[in-house]
């Protein structure tokens, strides 16, 4: 007798646990060159191909191919990977310190630099950034002294967030940055807000976001894409797709049986897949809907195929869920490597001019490090005032607050 | 001078800002070209425009969060939640980015955003359109929470709410809207014209966040209470021929302690109505608070009533509402007790 059919529940399975040859086939990737980049303007269900297919500019051979070549001047793709290594020295300082117990938490960016560096770097200083956690590449392009992110991560006597937010939690105001939450996906609809406002206010700034593959999951990411497609607001929605959220594969997000991007025709939003390891199709399709949103074609939704080649935070060991050897075999290899050889194909650089910059921005890292932590470290040197702790709880200090200042005060006399 | 019921008198409060700030910006639900389903911001569309008064999607988290965004941006929204029982799928958004942006980037960046959200019962609105959730809010650190009882607080507290540059949530007892309500269904219903606080002044003026209100002093007990209820317990202590001392709390953070204690202080006895439910309600913080500062001059336990710790029932909407019998009865027992 025939089986009947019964429901199921269906549980995604990663491709490769602990132990598993990695396998990467479930991407569905195309060579570089061969996506059009269509017109500006063009109507968001139009772009579903590019949302389904990946947008990717440098070949296996390092050379640039296809429309969507920026075709960007030398200087600014050695910037580019300037920016990337810097971020990546940065990180990996910061997460030695983390091991030596001189701050509590790190988070690195490792694998995932061209994503926020492209993107900073494409679009204008007056556009605002709604970054997630693992965007520091965004200030390391806007110039924020290293001391100062130091500092944060140190939470010490010139802590930008006075002690009151975990490490890489930044903000920066002067350099329209948004303060990081803490709290996932949040960011993503207020972007949109502020997008909205621009708008109203008849200005050209466009707001930019990023938000994980696994928080597009919450109800702030609907909530931003109905705002912003409702309103058509000038805004670029990034989903960053580096397959794991801590434990959970992309499959856990809803990335099975569409990709992310597609996401964005179904609520009218124009939606790009990219590689985002590829620093120059991250920069050319960051270009163009940065130029849709001006010109009034409203938002975009990118998503950016990409790899967490790090732990999630230093409080993760990834060993536990997903092959030790996962990147290794990650087809879309390493963002720095790749723009490294593009330069090298170029001839606009060389092992040796690269090895000296490794020199270089690891001397700045470490020379900042040696200032930030003057101002003190979790067990060493000055402390903040605890009294901090009651100011910007409102504008002006309330009764209630002023008393338990006091007593706070009483406390430690 | 005008007269003006709650509604116009928060319309003409926003009517003054949209026009003062070009940074005020109105949305929510139904707001715009409709006016809104309780006519709060009729005729503001037309007035102002399409860009400054918006309806928006149905999802309170897209108001509260683009309402963040916008304020970030320089503007000053004024959001409408059409029934505080809708406000909470907004509540991640006011909780862990509104109330703490301020702080967690250390004044760099905030929000001066209102939530204005129409509360309370007595409109036949069940367990969905009824509820009074001040203490849900009180409990967060980072926003100002106000509740007006008549139209002329209600303007001036809504202006001075827009100006604030910190958040607040600013909640209407809708029942209030069209009439000082005392409690009693049965009675015909009292306009605001013949009451005091129906005067409202056209132009601009603020009622000072952080103060609460003598409403009728008096030298037997003090009632402490807020919205609806504020003349619910009029009513029944003037039922009971009591010289009772009526304080409208106004705004329930921050709160102004020192009015409230200073009268507990005089009185030696205090009872607090509110409308929410009872268990872990904003009283149980007015109590402690009071019987903390006020101690050794209380003659009697402090009287503390709510709502049943029940869903707001449709069918027995009267019998849930703490209306005049109940609140004169928690009187005698206060009253009575030495």
């Amino acid at each position: 007798m025939a089986s009947r059919p019964r429901t199921r529940l269906h549980v995604p399975q990663p491709p490769a646990r602990p132990g598993d040859k990695a396998d990467f086939s479930y991407l569905k990737l195309q060579p570089a060159g061969k996506q059009p980049r269509p017109d500006v303007k063009v109507s968001a269900q139009a772009t579903l191909p590019l949302a389904t297919g990946i947008v990717r500019v440098l070949d296996d051979e390092h050379r640039a191919v296809g429309a969507w070549d920026p075709t960007l001047e030398p200087e600014v793709m050695q910037m580019g990977l300037r920016h990337m290594l810097l971020t990546r020295i940065f990180d990996e300082r910061m997460q030695r310190t983390q091991r030596q117990g001189r701050i509590s938490f790190y988070m690195r960016s490792y694998g995932e630099e061209a994503v926020s560096v492209a993107q900073a770097m494409a679009l204008r200083p007056g556009d605002m950034l709604f970054p997630s956690y693992r965007n520091q590449g965004l200030y390391m392009v806007r110039g924020r002294p290293l001391v100062d992110l130091m500092c944060q991560l140190l939470s010490n006597t010139r802590d930008m967030c006075k002690g009151r937010q975990l490490p890489v939690m930044y903000h920066w105001r002067d350099g329209n940055i948004f303060s990081i939450s803490g709290n996932l996906a949040t960011q993503f609809p207020q972007a949109v807000g502020w997008a909205m406002a621009a708008a109203i206010k008849g200005e050209d700034h466009v707001a930019a976001t990023w938000i994980g593959e696994g928080s597009s999951a919450e109800s702030d990411f609907h909530a931003g894409m109905v705002f912003a497609e409702v309103y058509q607001a000038p805004v670029l929605l990034n989903i960053v797709n580096n397959q794991w959220a801590i434990s959970t594969f992309q499959g856990f997000a809803g990335g099975e049986k569409s990709t992310f991007a597609a996401r964005g025709p179904g609520y009218g939003v124009a939606g790009i897949r990219v590689d985002g390891n590829d620093f120059l199709a991250v920069h050319a399709v960051t270009q163009w809907a940065a130029e849709r949103a001006r010109k009034g074609g409203g938002p975009t939704l990118i998503e950016h195929v990409t790899y967490r080649a790090s732990a999630h935070s230093t409080s993760d060991d990834p060993s536990r869920y997903r092959p030790k050897d996962e990147y290794e075999h990650w087809p879309l290899g390493d963002p720095v490597e790749r723009l490294k050889q593009h330069l090298i194909t170029l001839g606009e650089w060389s092992q040796e001019r690269h090895a000296a910059l490794e020199q270089e921005l690891d001397g700045h890292v470490a020379e900042s490090w040696r200032e930030a932590a003057r101002f003190g470290t979790l067990n060493e040197g000055p402390r903040l005032d605890p009294d901090l702790m009651f100011e910007d709880v409102f504008k002006e200090l309330p009764e209630h607050l002023v008393h338990q200042r006091e007593q706070l005060r009483a406390e430690r006399s | 001078m005008a007269r003006m019921n709650m509604i116009q008198a928060l319309n003409s409060a926003m009517d003054v800002m949209l026009g003062r700030d070009p940074g005020v910006v109105v949305l929510g639900e139904d707001v715009g070209y409709f006016g809104g389903v309780f006519r709060t911001t009729d005729g503001l569309q037309r007035k102002y425009g399409e860009h400054r008064v918006l309806d928006t999607p149905i999802s309170e988290l897209g108001i509260v969060a683009t309402s963040i965004g916008m304020a970030v941006n320089g503007l000053r929204p004024v959001a409408e939640i059409q029934f505080a029982d809708y406000i909470y799928p907004g509540y991640d958004q006011i909780v862990s980015e509104l109330a703490r942006l301020r702080y967690r980037s250390a004044g760099e960046f905030f929000a001066p955003v209102t939530i204005r959200t129409p509360c309370g019962g007595g409109i036949r609105g069940g367990q969905t359109h009824s509820q009074s959730p001040e203490a849900v809010f009180a409990q967060i650190c980072g926003i100002k929470v106000v509740m007006p009882s008549n139209p002329y607080d209600a303007k001036g507290l809504l202006i001075a709410a827009i100006e604030d540059d910190d958040p607040v949530i600013f909640l209407e007892p809708k029942r209030l809207y069209n009439g000082p309500f005392d409690g009693d269904p049965e009675k015909p219903a009292v306009p605001w014209s013949v009451h005091p606080g129906g005067e409202v002044p056209e132009g601009h003026y603020t009622v000072p966040i952080s103060k609460a209100q003598i409403v009728r002093p008096g030298g037997d007990v003090t009632i402490i209470s807020y919205g609806t209820m504020v003349h619910v317990a009029q009513a029944a202590a003037q039922s009971l021929g009591l010289d009772a001392e009526v304080i409208d709390v106004r705004t329930i953070v921050p709160l102004d302690t020192q009015t409230l204690c200073e009268s507990v202080r005089r009185t030696g006895r205090c009872l607090i109505v509110h409308e929410a439910t009872r268990f872990a309600g904003f009283g149980a913080e007015l109590s402690a608070t009071i019987q903390e500062q006020c101690f050794w001059q209380l003659q009697a336990p402090i009287g503390r009533l709510g709502g049943w710790d029940t869903p707001y029932p449709h069918a027995f909407e009267w019998e849930y509402f703490p209306g005049q019998r109940r609140v004169a009865k928690a009187l005698e027992a206060v009253m009575s007790a030495s």
